[in-house]
């Protein structure tokens, strides 16, 4: 807050003006539309619903007919489900299991794709997946889907004895079985939500800045000023083709990991 | 402009609602079960309603596509059948068509061998033919040529003798005797012409 209120004033002093410019905050992904709080009907809920929605009518309608030689819409949903099935699920799960875990995977990438490109494409521009409690969800689901898969396969003490490498001497388990258990429960779910919560997040702030920067610099600001405000919508642009393959990356990313810790959960040897 | 609606938003809500000021990494509840709701219905449709029109379309075009490479296997077996079939025809043919030729060959020699021998037979019947008429002209020659000879010799022996012998040497068939010794070579003709 400290630091917003130093942006405000210095950009306030360079342009002149009483008003001042107020930096993007946090605070302002928090978008309620029917009440507030825990509780609130929130914009990424409508959001998520929308896509939900377009996702099934596109899938459930482009393979309704799924024909031996595909038609246009068949042939994009075969590309996604493709990358998903053959490029994620099978090289990573191992042609022996990998059909039954392909529905999540591809709903899981499907979702969060579809969600994240929402944060670049105009009229929703706003990714999904930077409040915390979506990305959240999805992974708690991963969560107890490959804990689930392991105890189904290895039963619950050999799902935790697979936990740990085979092959070690039993002096260095003291130091090994807390890291282990530290890895399966804690690091995995918590950088698995993290990493495409923050990499959304961030990835939005920063159009923000640059977008309402631009904006106030162009308005406001004195010819400098407005030079560098149209440099900063040069940037915004620039950034926005970057986000759109971030977001990309990160919903194949999220998709690629879940499925490597279900593929270690039904792993022989470890 | 969103922001300038933000601030508005938290300026206005911050009495009642202190929400947005929580830290961005704690959920809200709602979106927390909201998202694994949406999830939860993605899901079924993919897993009831897409995923397995998708894979039985996969299992139809592998099937297709073994059965594409079955059928041209058969096409091609096929064709070779064919083709050698085809071939046996020609080597068949082209037997027969020099059996025919051959036949054909040995046909003319035998034509052209018989319409020589028939020609020959044809030539030696003409020549038997004149063979025949001349010989009966001949003999109808040496008959007239004695009766004419014996006349002429008659007659001048008549006039030698002065009188006519004609009816003694009919009577006593002198002349064909003499003629016909003459013919069997018993008499050898005499110069009569140096002689007299």
């Amino acid at each position: 807050m400290s630091l917003n209120m130093l942006g405000v004033t210095n950009l306030a002093a360079a342009g002149g003006d009483g008003e001042g410019f107020k930096a993007p905050e946090p605070g302002e992904f928090y978008q309620p539309l029917v009440g507030h709080g825990d509780w609130a009907i929130t914009r990424p809920m409508v959001v998520l619903a929308i896509s939900v929605a377009l996702i099934a009518w596109f899938l459930v309608a482009t393979t309704r007919r799924a024909a031996v030689v595909p038609g246009k819409g068949q042939w994009v949903t075969e590309g996604a489900y493709n990358f998903v099935r053959n490029g994620v699920a099978r090289d990573i799960i191992g042609s022996h299991d990998f059909l039954k875990f392909v529905p999540l995977l591809f709903s899981m990438f499907m979702l969060i794709l579809v969600n994240n490109l929402f944060g670049i494409i105009p009229p929703v521009q706003y990714p999904t997946m930077s409040r915390i409690g979506f990305p959240i969800a999805l992974t708690l689901l991963v969560f107890l889907i490959y804990h689930a898969v392991g105890i189904r396969k290895n039963g619950l003490g050999g799902h935790l004895k697979h936990m740990i490498p085979p092959g070690l001497p039993k002096g260095i388990y003291v130091l090994i079985i807390p890291l282990e258990l530290l890895t399966y429960f804690v690091t995995r779910p918590l950088t698995l939500a993290l990493r495409l919560f923050g990499n959304m997040f961030a990835g939005h702030m920063l159009l923000l800045l640059f977008i309402t920067g631009g904006e106030y610099m162009v308005i406001h600001g004195g010819l400098g000023l407005k030079l560098a405000g149209v440099g900063s919508f040069g940037m915004a642009l620039i950034l926005t083709a970057f986000e759109g393959l971030i977001e990309f990356l990160q919903a194949y990313i999220f998709t690629l990991l879940a499925a490597t810790y279900i593929a270690g959960s039904l792993a022989d040897e470890h | 402009m969103q922001h300038y609606t933000g601030i508005a938003h938290v300026v206005t809500a911050a009495a009642a609602d202190t929400t947005g000021e929580r830290l961005p990494i704690l959920p809200l509840w709602g979106e927390l079960i909201f998202g694994i709701i949406a999830f939860g219905v993605l899901y079924w449709v993919v897993a009831t309603k897409v995923v397995p029109n998708l894979e039985k379309a996969y299992a139809e075009r592998t099937a297709a596509i073994e059965g594409g490479m079955q059928q041209a296997e058969e096409a091609q077996q096929q064709a070779q059948a064919a083709l050698e079939q085809y071939q046996a025809q020609l080597t068949e043919a082209r037997a027969e068509a020099a059996r025919i030729r051959e036949e054909a060959r040995e046909q003319g020699a035998a034509i052209v061998a018989e319409m020589r021998g028939l020609a020959q037979a044809e030539a030696a019947r003409i020549t038997e033919a004149a063979h025949k008429q001349i010989e009966a002209e001949r003999q109808q020659a040496v008959v007239s040529l004695r009766s004419e000879v014996g006349r002429l010799s008659t007659d001048l022996a008549s006039r030698i003798v002065g009188e006519s012998l004609h009816e003694e040497t009919r009577q006593n068939g002198i002349v064909d005797r003499f003629l016909a010794e003459l013919e069997a070579g018993e008499i050898q003709p005499e110069k009569v012409g140096e002689d007299v």
